[in-house]
């Protein structure tokens, strides 16, 4: 027996050590990636990370590089739920400028305006906007805490973060209110959990969007000064002066007063215009002194199937040149209409595939051999014409910085400074006061000479009309996400005159209904939160 | 109950193991140890042991008034003495056996009882008071040469007939053998109310098993599996098909399945998908004279697996005729026929073959002493259809069941090796063989693509050397030669159950069982420099991981069994503790290792559980049966507040065959009514480990965001929920069981409802509230209800021919009955069934009144000349306008799911001859073809940047030209019969006039299918049918011996 003896007891110390006690059921996570909130902050250096999750939230939509991994937000795949992809969608594939031939879901719903309130895409932009209100909500609450312990440096960084997590939930706030109007509304004072968020109508959101830029605007750093890709007074004032343009569309009120005064404070901030237009929007654009906040991405640190990655291969296909990019998915296109404000048409292109108008911003790319100049069957990417506006390789052809051979390294442009030139020039024609027409002349003028080349394509005084403005835009700023927004703010999104190609899914176009101005409030959203209303028409 | 063994060592062995269980399980036994020396309960504690070592010292007081009574024993049949009976004082550990006279002797106290028990035999009691020579007839045990059935219940068995709950046992007579190579397959078709299927024909794959429909949405709804006291993670492991794959199915002595709540509430918040219950077979004690002979049985079987069809797609000339008419007569532009080869190419036909697999087992069963013990070793090769998909497997099993302690201490250990090296080729092959152009030859004798014929980049001018278009189909034998996806797994279990009868209390029993369960896996997936996909994200090139799982487990309970009067007690209690630890890593990086973003990338997680639990069988008169179940169970997944589940279940079952006025008669033998009621629970949300706990993830690179020069690491708060909790489900059961006509029929019949609350659900939550757009939080009901029969019939039982047939029917209907947290009828439910074919497109939904998963479609419009008409559907709404753009024009149709299910086997004995089959009828399934809704349109013959893919012929049925995703003329009735085996054997009692005995067999596996559904299979997981690997027929030899 004395043998077991020794058995019972290896048992016996076993058991002891096996049954534990219900402590174990309070665990800690024990992934080297993942920390609790309570203590992932014991690092200052930690701040920065956290902000830069904010930054990021725009360019990818999870924590993994790649085809993605880990995402931030559910029901629609990874590489769609991203932020720019998804904006840019609402904002261009709804317009004359784009059209997509893609099956996914209700992706061609955009272009014909035929969305539903139940629409995956429109979900996704409208999770991605909250998504990063909510997390920079966190960010300012964690930075709220260290603040009053923080010294030197590291309590002016701080200050400056927390400032631009605000700018960063402003600007998220404004797309909010430029595409749902009268949505959730939840600031640093909600803590995460199961609640109903309040709903806010448009004009609140308004006032509270200008009030909170510009009581930041101060904690912001100076313009030009901060590190490149993080926003500064400029990127602030440019927000506030696009508030304040569409204010008209977004209250009823128009302050286009306001407007030229922030207008004026950015142009005279330090940036400048590119003297190449085409560098705004290629692989080395991070160097083009005229933008004044960028979505930057990196094809070896900041990858996504999203973002300027689906930009340049959604546009790509049917034999375009491939601008240092693997490949096309043959996605998006534009129409007939939006490339006559070039005065081009089909016969242009049938000795040069690539042909160019004296206008230079005009980068289009049609082979006549293969593509169809109109668009009967939507689905076809080689029926309209192709895009060629941005590049994954330099101003002047070489290797993008960190190339990729799929991921982008082209940074998105999200304000630049030749949108504010146009901006003061329609403040000034719908009559704001702080500005003059020869100066927009100027402006709109320094424009058009980089576009030519020359300054025989210059205008005069007499030719800036509201009508011209719009053309002009499309010109100068087509597929930078701006369109929609132009659209509705000179009355032609909807029900306006203007109509093109399958826009109200009719080949030639027709006029659609006016309450499309505003996208629905997400099916999803009505249903999980009883606050909110939908929009009219819905 | 059951028949007659047959001449098979194999069976004769089960009986053998399963009946000193049974014996110690009869609840009239005044003490459980009657079988000193045999393999039986293996108790143990650590409290226990105090006891133990207490006993040794006290050993020589008790031995000081003892006096020696000797005796013989014999058998009431022939007188023969019985060698090797048990002769226990009751009450205590002392005791003895008989010699090879039979006859025993042994010092005990006056007034001691004596029990004297053997095997097959109605044990005896006798109390001493001046005897000194005991004469014991044991008489033959009626009960016990009917095999009474046995059944794990969890921490315990019972005996079948005193089972309250809904349980139903599979044993291994009812395996079909040498037909068998995964642990699952002995599930399909078996059992009512269990839905087995096979997911797709690849080696090794594995099975998806639903009992009573699934109970939950997000949460796992896979049963329970308890191997060998050991309850599994079911979750699966990377380079691991399933982990059930890893058990060799010629271990395995029985599978019970517990289905009502009364059943598995035992298992508290694991168990409400059922449980599966499964026993290995255990080292067998041969009786006196004939230790120190081996039973030896060796197990083998070679069978070829051949491809049962093809996707039906165009050849090379009918495919040039396709796109030469889509260029003449529908407008696709010409460009399409410069790409047009002259090749006939069956991409299918060159991806496929017929393959070999082979199997061989060999187990020996044999006593050092009296210490029984199992050891066995098994291999399996085995080929898929896919070229290049072959698992090998290599089992080694050890079990040894000593008793210590006269008997009173009885262990279990056993140890288990597997190792498992997968290949699991290419499945991206499949989709490629389908689509690839047919009129492309195999090699074009390009330089870059090691002369694979692959599509360019239309704008390159370097041709065939282009670079590669990667929107394309890639060759698919490329797919196969320059993709290297391997794996191997290795699986340890080790397991020890230590029971022990308690000294000084009669007829309590404590039980220590401890497992661990680890197992590992390394793999790595290549794709080699040459494969025209390989340029796509080239630091993804060479892909290397590796995952360890190690769960333990403590469990320890007592056991007390007491009988007054009329009345029985058993009880049952104790407490259990596991933990579940996965880690692992990721790793990527590209061939020239100059191309930066290599990276790695390590995971660790780890959750918890503890539990109490109780169980009290109360039987009076052995007639009416009473049992209460609670279980009380903690997981680490949630906040202290929310973290224990309070799991009670009562069951009453009514012997009615035991009452004097309805008696027992030839034509009804048994009757047996049961009710029961019970709740169960569910914390498994997968990979979610810390649902309730507010959390900061780091992003990993290529997930960085630039400052400056600078690309800084992001840190993301994840969303929580702090108020997380347990799923409930509450079931209801209804049961019969009865046997009649002598024996011939013997089955039961149910009725169930099981209703889910508080489901586990990942649902959207109102934007802005939390750090994310959807949590995974308590929110929903649903709701299962159903009707179960099980036959078993024995048509025919003479001596030289026996015909069993077994038919069982199940019918399971699923709703969801509550879906929001605010109760809105006009909620529009949620989206899921995602189909190949854009992103995003989903064609079934969740909503309340439905079933889970119903099917969401348009009504589709059809022509006088009976083909659809492409994009006009019904207008249901009545709302005009386009009807393809407004979702209520959609239908809820039909469910994935089966109305009914019905399986019937077979057996037939004549003589040494044996011929059986299994088969299964499934009702009402329906399959969205998501093959021909996405690779049968027109549209896709030729893709604007350069290349054509070929597409199914069904487009015949539709000459559809663009995608139309929501057509309802892809929903079809998937009804089928299929055949999964037909069996041919040839049993022998000796071979070469050795004392070998066997069977030599001959099957086929998935012998046929009657359907109409128009794909390949119309078993289909979830009903949604894209790129399945189809499931192969496998014609096989099979040999068993015995020594």
């Amino acid at each position: 027996m004395k043998k077991y003896k020794i058995l019972f007891q290896v048992i016996l110390v076993s058991a002891f050590l096996f049954s534990g006690c219900m402590e174990d059921l309070n665990v800690e996570p024990i992934d080297p990636n993942v920390n609790t909130a309570n203590n992932v902050f014991t690092d200052d250096a930690a701040y920065k990370q956290a902000l830069a999750k904010i930054y990021a939230s725009y360019a990818i939509s999870g924590q993994e590089g790649g085809g993605g991994g880990n995402g931030d937000i559910e029901g629609i795949d990874e590489n769609f739920g991203n932020y720019i992809r998804q904006f840019w969608g609402v904002q261009e594939l709804s317009t004359d400028e784009a059209i997509m031939a893609w099956d996914d879901a209700t992706i061609k719903d955009f272009h014909w305006q035929t969305w539903a309130p139940n629409d995956v895409f429109i979900m996704a932009i409208y999770s991605r906007i909250f998504y990063t209100i909510s997390i920079s909500n966190e960010f300012i609450r964690n930075a709220d805490a260290r603040i009053a312990s923080a010294s030197g440096t590291f309590l002016n960084d701080l200050v400056a973060f927390k400032a631009e997590a605000r700018f960063l939930r402003a600007l998220s706030y404004w797309h909010a209110i430029d595409m749902f109007g009268n949505v959730p509304f939840v600031t640093e004072e909600d803590l995460p959990g199961a609640f109903f968020p309040e709903r806010i109508t448009r004009d609140a959101l308004f006032n509270y969007i200008e009030a909170e830029l510009i009581d930041m605007e101060a904690d912001l750093v100076a313009p030009v000064q901060n590190e490149y890709g993080r926003a500064d007074q400029g990127a602030a004032w440019f927000l506030l002066a696009k508030l304040y343009l569409n204010a008209e569309v977004y209250t009823g009120t128009p302050k286009y007063t306001e407007a030229l005064t922030y207008i004026n404070r950015v142009i005279s901030a330090g940036y400048s215009i590119d003297s190449d237009y085409k560098r705004v929007f290629s692989a080395d654009n991070f160097a083009s002194p005229e933008i004044i906040f960028p979505i930057t991405f990196d094809g070896q640190n900041t990858q996504q199937y999203g973002g300027m990655t689906f930009i340049l291969h959604a546009s790509n296909g049917g034999g375009m040149p491939l601008n240092g990019i693997d490949g096309g998915w043959g996605g998006i296109r534009t129409i007939k209409n939006f490339v006559s404000k070039f005065n081009v048409s089909e016969s242009d292109f049938a000795s040069n595939t690539q042909y160019q108008s004296n206008d230079k911003r005009g980068m289009f790319f049609f082979d006549s051999g293969s593509w169809e100049w109109e668009v009967t069957n939507v689905g076809t990417f080689t029926q309209g014409i192709g895009v060629t506006k941005f590049k994954n390789v330099t101003s002047t052809g070489g290797p993008a910085p960190n190339a990729h051979a799929t991921f982008a390294s082209t940074d998105f442009p999200m304000f630049r400074l030749a949108d504010a030139y146009l901006m003061y020039a329609e403040a000034v024609v719908r009559g704001g006061g702080g500005g003059d027409m020869a100066t927009a002349l100027g402006y709109v003028n320094a424009l058009r000479t980089r576009a030519y080349g020359n300054d025989l394509g210059n205008v005069t005084t007499g030719d800036i009309t509201l009508s011209f403005l719009l053309e002009e835009r499309a010109r100068e700023l087509y597929w930078e996400g701006h369109r929609r927004t132009d659209l509705i703010r000179f009355g032609q999104f909807t029900n306006g005159t203007y109509v093109w190609e399958w826009k109200g899914k009719v080949k030639e176009g027709i006029q659609t209904e006016s309450y499309r101005d505003l996208y629905p409030i997400p099916t999803n959203d009505l249903n999980a939160n009883p606050n909110l209303v939908q929009n009219l028409g819905y | 109950m059951t028949k007659p063994k047959q001449v098979n060592l194999l069976v004769d062995s089960f009986g053998i193991t399963r009946s000193p269980e049974s014996l110690s399980l009869r609840g009239n036994s005044k003490s459980s140890a009657e079988v000193k020396g045999r393999k039986s309960y293996n108790v143990f504690s650590w409290f226990v042991i105090i006891f133990v070592f207490l006993m040794m010292q006290a050993g020589s007081l008790l031995l000081a008034q003892e006096r020696e009574i000797s005796g013989k024993v014999t058998s009431s049949e022939d007188g023969s003495a019985l060698v090797y009976a048990n002769v226990l004082e009751e009450g205590t550990v002392n005791g003895t056996t008989t010699d090879s006279n039979g006859e025993f002797t042994i010092k005990v106290q006056s007034g001691a009882v004596l029990v004297i028990s053997y095997i097959g035999f109605v044990k005896e009691e006798v109390t001493i008071t001046n005897q000194t020579y005991l004469n014991i007839v044991l008489q033959v045990d009626v009960q016990q040469y009917e095999d009474v059935e046995v059944v794990g219940i969890g921490y315990g068995d019972v005996k079948k007939a005193d089972a309250t709950g809904s349980i139903t046992a599979i044993s291994a007579k009812d395996f079909s053998k040498g037909t068998i190579t995964s642990a699952q397959e002995l599930l399909i078709g078996k059992a009512p109310g269990v839905v087995a299927n096979s997911i797709g024909g690849a080696a090794g794959a594995g099975t998806k098993i639903r009992i009573r429909g699934g109970s939950s949405i997000t949460g796992n709804n896979d049963p329970l599996f308890v191997i060998d006291n050991i309850p599994l993670d079911n979750s699966g492991i990377s380079g691991m098909t399933n982990p059930l794959s890893t058990i060799n199915p010629n271990d395995i002595e029985s599978i019970t399945v517990l289905k009502d709540a009364s059943a598995t509430a035992i298992y508290g918040s694991r168990a409400s998908n059922g449980v599966i219950i499964i026993k290995t077979k255990r080292g067998v004690i041969l009786k006196k004279g004939e230790e120190g002979k081996l039973a030896l049985n060796y197990s083998g079987n070679f069978s070829m697996a051949a491809p049962t069809d093809f996707l039906s797609v165009f050849s090379g000339d009918e495919f040039r005729s396709v796109v030469q008419d889509r260029v003449s007569n529908y407008g696709l532009s010409s460009a399409a026929l410069n790409v047009l080869g002259t090749a006939n190419t069956d991409w299918q036909d060159e991806i496929y073959q017929t393959s070999p697999s082979t199997e061989h087992n060999v187990s020996l069963s044999h006593a050092i002493g009296s210490v029984p013990y199992r050891l066995s070793l098994g291999y399996l090769y085995q080929g898929g259809i896919l070229k290049n998909n072959t698992i090998d497997r290599k089992n080694l099993g050890l079990s040894v069941t000593p008793s210590l302690l006269d008997g009173a201490l009885k262990m279990d250990l056993n140890a288990s090796v597997t190792l498992l090296d997968n290949n699991f080729s290419n499945n991206d092959a499949i989709g490629s063989a389908v689509e690839f152009d047919p009129t492309q030859p195999i090699r074009n004798g390009n330089t870059r693509y090691g002369g694979y014929t692959a599509w360019t980049e239309l704008s390159d001018v370097n041709g065939i050397n282009g670079l590669p278009n990667n929107i394309a189909t890639h060759n698919p034998l490329a797919r196969l030669e320059y993709r290297d996806n391997t794996s191997e797994a290795k699986r340890y279990i080790l397991g020890g159950k230590f029971d022990y009868d308690l000294p000084f209390v009669p007829d309590l029993k404590a039980t220590l069982n401890l497992g661990y369960d680890y197992y590992s896996t390394e793999g790595k997936d290549i794709i080699d420099p040459l494969a025209s996909w390989s340029y796509r994200e080239p630091e993804q090139q060479i892909k290397n991981y590796s995952q360890k799982k190690t769960n333990s487990l403590l469990d320890l309970y007592v056991n007390y069994k007491k009988e007054i009067g009329t009345s029985k007690f058993d009880f049952t209690g104790g407490y259990s503790y596991q933990h579940f630890q996965n880690e692992g890593e990721n790793s990527n990086r590209a061939w020239d290792e100059t191309v930066p973003g290599a990276a790695t990338i390590p995971y660790k997680n780890e959750y918890y559980l503890v539990s109490f639990f109780g169980r009290l069988n109360y039987t009076l008169n052995d007639k009416y049966l009473v049992t209460f179940t609670l279980r009380d169970d903690g997981s680490s997944r949630f906040a202290e507040d929310n973290r224990w589940g309070l799991f009670p279940a009562a069951a009453i079952a009514w012997k009615m065959t035991e009452e004097s006025f309805i008696g027992k008669s030839d034509l009804v033998n048994d009757l047996k009514l049961r009710l029961s009621w019970g709740q169960t629970g569910q914390q498994d949300v997968g990979d979610n480990f810390y649902p309730y706990i507010p959390t900061y993830t780091g992003s990993t690179s290529g997930a960085y965001y630039q400052f400056g020069d600078t690309f800084y690491p992001t840190l993301r708060p994840d969303a929580y929920d702090a108020n997380l909790k347990w799923e409930t489900v509450t079931s209801l059961n209804l049961g019969l069981d009865f046997v009649l006509f002598n024996d011939r029929v013997s089955g039961s019949f149910e009725l169930y409802q099981n209703t889910t609350d508080d489901l586990l659900n990942n649902v959207p939550i109102a934007i802005g509230s939390n750090f994310s757009n959807y949590l995974l939080t308590n929110v929903g009901s649903m709701e299962n209800k159903g009707v179960e029969l099980g036959l078993n019939l024995t048509p025919i039982l003479e001596q030289d021919l026996t015909w069993d047939l077994g038919v069982n029917f199940t019918y399971n209907k699923n709703e969801i009955t509550k879906l929001t947290l605010v109760d809105d009828p006009t909620y529009t439910g949620v989206n899921t069934g995602d189909i190949s074919g854009g992103v995003g497109n989903t064609v079934q939904k969740y909503i309340v009144g439905m079933a889970a998963r119903t099917f969401f479609l348009f009504g589709q419009v059809y022509g006088p000349d009976g083909l659809p008409i492409e994009g006009l559907y019904v207008d249901k709404s009545g709302e005009g306008g386009s009807v393809s753009g407004n979702e209520l024009n959609k239908y809820y149709n039909k469910t994935p799911d089966p109305d009914y299910l019905i399986g019937i086997s077979s057996k037939v004995n004549y003589k040494n001859f044996d011929f059986s089959f299994s088969s299964r009828l499934s009702l009402g399934n329906y399959v969205y073809n998501n093959n021909a809704s996405n690779r049968a349109l027109y549209q896709q013959v030729y893709n604007q940047s350069g290349y054509l893919s070929n597409i199914l012929t069904d487009v015949k049925d539709t000459e559809f030209s663009t995608a139309q995703y929501w057509s309802n003329t892809y929903l079809e009735n998937a009804s089928f019969f299929k055949m999964d085996y037909i069996s041919f054997g040839y049993n022998f009692a000796s071979l070469f006039g050795n004392n070998v005995s066997g069977r030599i067999g001959l099957s086929i596996q998935n012998a046929f299918t009657i359907t109409k559904y128009s794909g390949l299979d119309p078993e289909v997981d979830n009903g949604i049918d894209n790129n399945i690997y189809p499931r192969p027929r496998t014609y096989m030899l099979s040999i068993n011996l015995n020594y």
